[in-house]
């Protein structure tokens, strides 16, 4: 067996030819190691700069509306371009109505299926139901609006709609002609594309609690029920308010599905059947035929407002599924 | 004669068990139920894409451009084209952004810094995406003077790069720390420890995540509206208004014509299918990578 | 606590001291260790023998608020004070606790990864290189069908570890330090790296870290015995084991405590 040549002694000097070529490629380390750094470190403070960026230019450009209209932007409920009168108030009545009425809808029923995917379903069930779930958050936001157009508007015209009047009109929620598209149409439709992601973060926090927890309520003689009330829902708690807010934070940006059915007139009413419009909406349809710096800058505000109230319910939700989880980065995507 | 404690309680406790035996079973119904009226939306949507689409989706549709409002016939195929033209811009830009921005958080990022950029990348990734939009008409349409390409692959970055930084972040710091010391026992500098070693082992982690971001932004349509905006014919310059397949979706779905109604349908057919498609691809490839990547 | 007059110093140290943070982990250690011999470094856990061999290969300073003052040489190389670390590392071949191949690299990318990344490409040469090197580990009849085919993470437990010596050598170190390389082998695979170093011994200057105190026995000529940071005693393996100077080492080598 030939080895590598014994080495001479203590000294570094006299080395096997290969060796010795690759001692004198140090000198090239310390700076490479210091310019991949600089590299690394461009690219995440390029995330700052983004972000940055994003709040420039949303103040900047809408600098022109907040001079002309001041607080009363938000309050006003005008929106004529044609006079050069922007009211924003109906776009935040379109879009906080259209939102509640999603999370209303949504909630009970993506923590029922996150309930039953985690405590009740036979465990080959689970990673089907998962993956269906996760299946309807990957379907992008113009099919579903697609969908809503022609399949949900036309069965709340006929049928939904007149049932609704005639056994819950007195609520004053469904009065008014059965147009089909409208504040209605736009909240089921939102519930369906926000239910995907309330029920994973809940059925993260759920299988975040410990077994322990159920062992301890079952040895009472809980029923499952109440081990899951007691056991789990109630330390999950904060986790699954949490994964509300972000449905909320999702429903209120969403720009696509509700522009297609919402009816997009600039009006507050009480009823669920009349037509509505929300931030997101009228930039949408309005931004790339605005006329006028002014019409511009109104709109770009209505952007900057949509940007901050988002901002700070994804950061309000972000808290409070963080404070269950503890913030482990260690999540399995879909 | 003393009471027998067993039987005794046993007549006392039938009616509260059985009011509590019926709560238990209502709710596992409901549960039932709940999940069956989600399910439902879903093999509705899948149900009628192929219903209303797959008779549309032929030759013709996959080759050629739009005819003129009122003529039968054409196609998608510029804003096929198109969309992967945008979304190669995007991926140019957001993927080393992203996978740069995930090392330095795996591997220099454990601290105070590294926590504030991860929130902001938290924030940004919550930022709606017509509001994306707004930004990338600012920084891209108006410096270059007109809707183009470019401004829509910006804006589709800008929503890429905050799930890949996450994700690479997360297959890197999966990798054990056992493999970083045998590099640097063998003297190899950290640089080159981080690509060859640390990056190698998390690579097909690294590609589901990146994967992940483009099937999501392949649907996008906001962001697109006034940055790409949309073109009836071919176009492969990029600084000019491009088609895109959600747009295109768009358009003709809200138009009044029953003739662009049934092209919609085919186009989201086309849609879904490649992101399905991709999503599917990334779960095979993870988990057989992840057999590969671990011990 | 020097080596027999004639045997040539193979690493240096003098007053090391090692800290974790504010905890301090070595306390003004000094020492010979003969080249070209194997010593062996003994104690309970948690008496800092990993990190002092950390500190010989500049290993220790890779974790966060580590910090190191005193002076080590190996021959005429200053491991501080100057010298870039990486420099170091690379005169100095490490083998870990648990054997860590590169996953997703064959056997043969893994002896050859040492010199690929550090610019080395001469294909023919490489070639030589870990078949030498595989040999010296006693690996190379048991996987020379497979260079290529297999992965370095496929092989058995003690396979690995000589995988990870292969490794270690084909960069050709002046020593070689091994933190408890056996630990987590069998018997038989222990042994058999047992008798690896034995031969290795004649060409590198080897320290290796054992809590298996027949195996210092066995393996080293040299022994030091470490308690809570401190070196308490460095002699001649077979003094160590039969007439230790220091209490504190007979208790120890008795199974007093440990």
């Amino acid at each position: 067996m030939t080895g590598p040549k014994p080495v001479a002694g203590p000294q570094l000097a006299g080395q096997t030819s290969w060796a010795s070529a690759i001692r004198l490629k140090d000198a090239g380390g310390q700076l490479a190691d210091t310019v991949f750094y600089a590299l690394v470190l461009f690219c995440a403070l390029a995330i700052l700069a983004v972000v940055g960026l994003v709040l420039y230019e949303l103040v900047s450009k809408s600098q022109l509306s907040w001079h002309a209209f001041g607080f009363k932007f938000f309050l006003g409920q005008n929106w004529d371009p044609v006079n050069d009168q922007f009211g924003a108030l109906p776009f935040i009545y379109g879009t906080v109505v259209s939102s509640l009425l999603a999370l209303v809808l949504a909630v009970p029923l993506a923590i029922g299926v996150a309930v039953f995917t985690t405590e009740m379903s036979p465990r080959w069930l689970r990673g089907p139901l998962a993956f269906t779930t996760e299946l309807l958050a990957a379907i992008p936001s113009v099919i579903y609006g697609l969908w809503a157009i022609f399949v949900l508007v036309p069965l709340l015209r006929q049928y939904v709609q007149p049932w609704l009047a005639r056994y819950l009109g007195w609520t004053g929620l469904f009065e008014g002609p059965p147009y089909g598209i409208g504040m209605l149409a736009a909240g089921i439709i939102l519930a369906i594309m926000i239910i995907p992601i309330i029920s994973s973060i809940t059925r993260e926090v759920m299988t975040a609690v410990s077994q322990q927890q159920r062992e301890g309520v079952l040895a009472l003689g809980a029923t499952r029920w109440e081990m899951i009330r007691m056991g789990v829902l109630r330390n999950a708690r904060a986790g699954i308010m949490g994964g509300v807010i972000l449905g909320l934070g999702r429903a209120l940006g969403e720009t696509m599905a509700v522009t297609m059915v919402i009816g997009n007139r600039p009006e507050i009413a009480r009823s669920l059947f009349a037509p509505g419009y929300t931030m997101a909406s009228v930039i949408a349809n309005e931004f790339s035929e605005a006329t006028g710096d002014l019409y511009l800058s109104a709109l770009i505000e209505v952007g900057l407002a949509l940007f901050l109230v988002t901002m700070v319910v994804n950061i309000l939700a972000q808290l409070l599924v963080w404070s269950v989880t503890r913030g482990a980065p260690a999540r399995t995507h879909a | 004669m003393p009471e027998d404690p067993i039987n005794a309680s046993s007549k006392a406790v039938p009616q509260i068990n059985l009011r509590r035996r019926l709560v238990n079973a209502a709710v596992t119904f409901a549960a039932v139920g709940a999940v069956i009226l989600v399910l439902t939306p879903l093999v509705a949507i899948f149900g009628y894409l192929v219903y209303r689409g797959v008779g549309s989706v032929n030759w013709a549709f996959l080759t050629q451009t739009p005819k003129p409002v009122g003529e039968a016939g054409g196609g998608m195929a510029n804003a096929i084209a198109g969309s992967a033209f945008i979304l190669l811009l995007a991926s140019l830009i957001g993927v080393p952004f992203g996978i740069g921005a995930g090392i330095y958080l795996a591997e220099y990022g454990r601290n105070r810094f590294g926590d504030a950029i991860r929130f902001t990348a938290d924030v940004l990734n919550g930022v709606p995406s017509i509001v994306i939009g707004i930004v990338a008409y600012g920084i891209v349409v108006l410096t270059q003077g007109h809707f183009s390409a470019l401004a829509g692959g910006v804006a589709l970055s800008l929503m890429m790069i905050p799930t890949i930084s996450r994700t690479t972040e997360e297959m890197l710091l999966l990798v054990p720390n056992s493999l970083r010391e045998a590099s640097y026992g063998l003297g190899i500098s950290r640089w080159r420890t981080t690509l060859s070693i640390t990056l190698r082992t998390a690579t097909s982690g690294v590609i589901t995540g990146v994967m992940l971001a483009f099937a999501r932004v392949a649907g996008e349509t906001a962001p697109l509206l006034f940055t790409a905006f949309g073109n009836q014919y071919w176009n492969y310059r990029i600084d000019q208004p491009t088609a895109a397949l959600p747009l295109q979706i768009f358009t003709y779905a809200i138009s009044p014509f029953d003739e662009w109604h049934r092209q919609a349908w085919a186009g989201a057919l086309v849609l879904i299918v490649l992101i399905v498609v991709s999503v599917s691809a990334v779960r095979i490839a993870a988990s057989r990578g992840m057999l590969k990547g671990a011990n | 606590m020097t080596p027999e007059p004639g045997t040539e110093i193979g690493i240096q140290v003098d007053n090391l001291n090692a800290w974790f943070g504010k905890t301090q982990a070595l306390q003004d250690i000094s020492m010979n260790v003969a080249a070209k011999h194997a010593t062996a470094i003994i104690g309970p856990s948690g008496c800092g023998k990993s990190t002092f061999v950390r500190c010989l290969n500049r290993m220790h300073e890779t974790v966060r608020d580590a910090r190191v003052t005193g002076r080590v040489r190996i021959g005429e190389l200053e491991v501080y004070n100057g010298t870039p670390a990486v420099y170091v590392r690379r005169h100095v071949g490490m083998v870990f606790q648990k054997a860590n191949p590169f996953p997703t690299m064959s056997i043969y990318d893994n002896v050859a990864a040492g010199l690929r990344l550090n610019g080395f490409s001469d294909r023919r040469k490489l070639d030589e290189i870990v078949e030498n090197s595989l040999k010296m580990a006693v690996l190379w009849d048991e996987i020379k069908g497979d260079l290529r085919k297999k992965s370095g993470a496929s092989l058995s437990g003690g396979q690995q570890q000589r995988l990870c010596i292969a490794r270690a050598l084909a960069v050709e170190p002046q020593v070689l330090l091994m933190d408890e390389p056996c630990s987590a082998l069998d018997p038989i695979s222990s042994g058999k790296i047992e008798d690896l170093i034995f031969q290795l011994k004649e060409h590198y200057t080897i320290v290796i870290v054992t809590h298996n105190m027949q195996q210092a026995a066995r393996v080293a000529e040299y022994t030091g015995f470490f308690l809570l940071g401190r070196l308490i005693e460095f002699d001649k393996t077979e003094k160590i084991f039969t007439t230790p100077s220091e209490k504190r080492t007979e208790d120890y080598i008795t199974g007093r405590f440990g």
